[in-house]
């Protein structure tokens, strides 16, 4: 049994404006029953004692709908890890903090990007969101544990102009307590100078050039390698890491983790989606990939061992999955990654999903800076690059030093060695 | 499940409200002098059932239903739910929702002239939820035959069936009251092919607000039953696309297929043509009226009165009924798509596209199903026109900037085309342009106009809402094509 009960806050500021105050309360509550070797999941936001019981009949017969499958149960608990220390996912300012000084944090926000430059008139505006959400899970198995956490995020999203075209850009700042978000006045001079750097744009010629991510798209890389390494994707063989256990997958020096048990983390928890104590697990490391993300299903149909990452949202069954991953950072300042480029493109913004996970293929659109002699020169966009996943980690030339825990998936700056960069010629 | 109950009846019965206390608590929301205030009302209960690797192994049942109470003044919104239905709960959201509205100048309120038309575009004497369980395992099952069935190369079939029944009940301080009771099914199968060491997946599907039966009658076009169909075409690309090259990269001439490659639209022009951006002025539509944005063979409009479609709805989720609206006309740009609070700032008609994906959302102006008409080519003539290009004939998702205009959208079965003739299969490639300028490089249309099968979801601003789109075969001259081939 899985309940998840939140409170949340929203706020929206747009050109000074107060545009949007958002308040809510939801508690639901999930029952999975195993009957026999099958079964399946019910969920309500009724939770009046008549409903739960109409509930559960209506989970055994959806169960018996299912076919039995020797790999389902609940996960083995008999060798439980000790309970983690305190992880502090929780600060108490989530419950206080009032709607003013949410608007007052977005207002600086904004004002702070609005006001770097002349040629930022317009803005998207600056949301603010608050969460404080309690979980309990509880199996038959004697498994009983519950636990709150809290988030603040604060964006802005300024827009420039310039010789009648368009542009905009973001930064934000989120974390589980509300000292340790970013200074508001920060975020929005992030922003602006982001938005300001993509006036007069262009598309570039189509060439096969050293591409290096900045730290946010490069996150997104590690995404998809997190993605790949979950034992779900593998079991079913669409995965393009499925045959490579072992193996040399990057170069000596990269490392990726995924570490649910990081302090304060926008990915952690004290226990996975099973009720296994959750434990850090490195998922490559010296280039080899050493591990698959596993829930107790696809550790059982790989005849392996769970590594406690199942995840779950509330109505659906459990399945492997990330919780603060990362690639470790490297030495290199970013300005000396970009600095190694003579001709090459700095990627700052990535649209679209074109990613094959069977084979790894990628093709995605983009936006940056181009690179000439190691020097950011002119803004780029109407631009894809191309290539395979698994090209494109075989050959990180590149890892700087700025990893920063921004979000739930990290990483520092990176440089590929080559990818297709298509663009208008 | 009982039949389908009457929404308003139900929720008042369901919570033991009445309409005198809901029009006080909407008094209340209005107290401090908004525009304008609702309460939307939402039962939904949805199921999902899932094989792969030749098991049923996920059924799920999920009951969602709370109240959101919305405070609309000038620009500002304020807006509260619970999933706790009490009259207590409700006089509270209705507090909170109007703190925004507290220091709002008191205007006569514009009247915004609006389709009247009431519609009823999917009702049904069978939900399909309702539809037995047997029945939809018994589908999955014969999904599954017909893929492997296909061709030995298919290793995998993942084939989902998921039903859905959302009762909504509205009710506006302009005395608007509204309930509506909208079904919706959609089939989807990824199959996975192997060959040696190749292995590539495939994937399609269907369905529309209608009923479960929907997926095995006969479609007329292909001769089989709907199911079978979109099983082998799941099938058939996976195989295709066992044999791709790489895709070239840097514009080409392309030509998209009728139907679901109409997410070029959406992408493309439909978000910009939003109200919300255009009345915030960063769209990069924004201020285009009455210009030339297209060729003069595109007219593009949004239909939500399209009956059984999956984008369909009889109203809004602001109680507005739904209306057919051009928002390009030879090329010209004739329109936005309006919700409540920016047709009034904008002075603009309503056009029935104010939507929320739940309770739990703020209505926003959405598309519905967004097609361009035909045109007079025959589709084969357009092909047959391209001496060297790309031919896409499916697509996965898009996204667009909506500021800069970019969009892009991925092509997930494509070919090379030589003198006229499809040659080879190509590996998927993002395809990126500008919105206000592909458009004006359509030099062929064909006559051939499709909608897609019922399978689109779009997301903006965290909101997931059910979508249709449409293309009859099209030509473009010039879009650049994301391959890796230099």
């Amino acid at each position: 049994m899985l309940a998840i009960e939140s409170d949340r806050l929203e706020v929206g500021v747009r050109l000074g404006n107060t545009e949007k105050l958002k308040r809510s309360r939801e508690r639901r509550l999930a029952v999975r029953l195993f009957v026999g070797g099958s079964s399946a999941i019910v969920s309500s936001a009724d939770l009046t004692r008549r409903s739960l019981e109409a509930l559960v009949d209506d989970c055994r017969d959806l169960a018996r709908a299912t076919t039995t499958d020797p790999f389902g149960g609940l996960a083995d608990l008999s060798e439980q890890q000790p309970w983690p220390m305190d992880l502090d996912l929780f600060d108490p300012a989530a419950g206080t903090i009032t709607a003013q000084e949410a608007i007052a944090l977005a207002e600086t926000a904004e004002r702070a990007a609005l006001d770097q430059d002349p040629r930022l008139t317009n803005s998207e505006g600056a949301e603010v969101s608050v969460s404080d959400r309690r979980l309990a899970y509880a199996t038959t198995r004697g498994f009983q544990r519950a636990y709150r956490s809290s988030s603040f995020a604060l964006t802005v999203v300024p827009v420039a102009a310039s010789d009648g075209t368009l542009q905009r850009d973001y930064w934000y700042t989120a974390a589980r307590s509300r000292t340790r978000l970013e200074d508001p006045r920060s975020v929005g001079t992030k922003a602006a100078m982001r938005a300001v750097r993509r006036l007069g744009a262009r598309s570039v010629a189509t060439c096969e050039v050293p591409v290096v991510f900045d730290s946010e798209t490069a996150a997104s890389l590690v995404g998809h390698l997190g993605n790949a390494a979950s034992g779900s994707s593998v079991y079913r063989g669409t995965s393009f890491l499925r045959d490579r256990l072992g193996s040399r997958i990057a170069p000596r020096e990269i490392r990726v983790v995924d570490d649910p048990l990081r302090l304060a983390g926008l990915g952690a928890r004290p226990f996975d989606a099973e009720g296994l104590t959750c434990r850090r697990n490195a998922i490559v490391q010296e280039g080899i990939l050493q591990s698959f993300l596993l829930d107790s299903y696809s550790a059982r149909k790989l005849g392996m061992a769970s590594t406690a990452s199942a995840v779950r949202a509330l109505a659906e069954p459990p399945g492997a999955g990330i919780s603060n991953l990362y690639l470790e950072a490297g030495t290199a300042s970013p300005e000396e990654v970009i600095g190694s480029v003579r001709h090459g493109f700095y990627v700052t913004e990535l649209i679209g999903s074109g990613i094959n996970p069977v084979t790894g293929d990628y093709s995605r659109g983009a936006a940056g800076m181009w690179i000439e002699d190691g020097v950011l020169t002119f803004p780029v966009e109407e631009v894809t690059i191309a290539g395979n996943l698994n090209a494109i980690f075989a050959s990180i030339e590149a890892v700087a030093n700025d990893l920063e825990f921004r979000s739930a998936v990290s990483a520092p700056t990176l440089k590929i060695a080559k990818m297709t960069v298509a663009g208008r010629s | 499940m009982a039949s389908t109950p009457e929404p308003h009846g139900f929720f008042l019965d369901r919570f033991g409200l009445t309409d005198g206390e809901l029009d006080h608590v909407l008094g209340e929301a209005l107290a401090r002098r908004g525009d304008h205030a609702d309460l939307y009302f939402e039962f939904t209960t949805s199921e999902s059932l899932q094989l792969e690797e030749s098991l049923i192994k996920k059924a799920t049942r999920n009951v969602s239903q709370g109240v959101g109470v919305r405070v609309v003044s000038r620009d500002r919104t304020g807006y509260a739910y619970s999933d706790e239905v009490t009259l207590d709960r409700l006089r509270l959201a209705a507090a909170t929702a109007r703190t925004i509205a507290a220091d709002s100048v008191t205007h006569a309120p514009v009247a915004v002239a609006g389709p009247m038309s009431a519609h009823d575009l999917y009702r049904l004497p069978k939900s399909p939820i309702e539809a037995d369980l047997s029945a939809k395992t018994a589908l999955l099952d014969a999904i599954d035959i017909e893929a492997r069935r296909y061709d030995p190369r298919i290793r995998n079939v993942l084939a989902t069936i998921s039903s859905e029944q959302k009762l909504v009940f509205l009710m506006t301080s302009e005395g608007v009251v509204v309930s509506d009771t909208q079904p919706l099914i959609r089939m989807h199968v990824t199959a996975i092919a192997e060959d040696g060491h190749v292995r590539q997946q495939g994937s399609f599907g269907g369905g529309g607000r209608t009923s479960f039966e929907f997926l095995r009658q006969v479609d007329p076009r292909s001769g089989r039953p709907r199911f079978a169909y979109w099983t082998q075409e799941a099938a058939r690309q996976a195989v295709v696309n066992l044999d791709a090259v790489e895709a070239p990269a840097g514009p080409q001439t392309v030509v998209l297929g009728p139907g679901w490659p109409g997410i070029l639209l959406h992408e493309a022009v439909g978000h910009g043509l939003e109200g919300d951006f255009n009345r915030k002025g960063i769209s990069a539509f924004t201020g285009r009226l009455n210009q030339r944005v297209a060729s003069e063979l595109c007219t593009i409009v949004d239909d939500g009165t399209i009956p059984s479609r999956r984008g369909s709805l009889n109203f809004d989720d602001e109680g507005t009924p739904t209306s057919r609206t051009v928002l390009i006309e030879k090329g010209i740009l004739r329109g936005y798509l309006q919700d409540r609070m920016n047709a009034r700032l904008l002075g603009m008609p309503l056009t029935g596209n104010g939507r929320r994906e739940s309770f739990a959302h703020i209505p926003m102006p959405r598309m519905t199903n967004t097609f361009m008409l035909a045109g007079d080519d025959a589709p084969e003539d357009v092909l047959r026109s391209v001496e060297r290009g790309i031919y896409s004939a499916y697509f996965g998702g898009g996204q667009v900037d909506i500021t800069s205009g970019k969009f892009v959208f991925s092509a997930a079965e494509a070919y090379l085309v030589e003198q006229g003739r499809i040659t080879r299969p190509v590996k998927g490639a993002t395809l990126i342009g500008s919105g206000p300028e592909v458009l004006k490089h359509v030099s062929r249309v064909g006559s051939d106009l499709r909608l897609d099968e019922g399978i689109g979801t779009c997301g903006k601003d965290g909101q997931l809402v059910p979508v249709g789109v449409g293309l009859p075969t099209l030509r473009i001259d010039g879009i650049t094509v994301g391959g890796t081939r230099t």
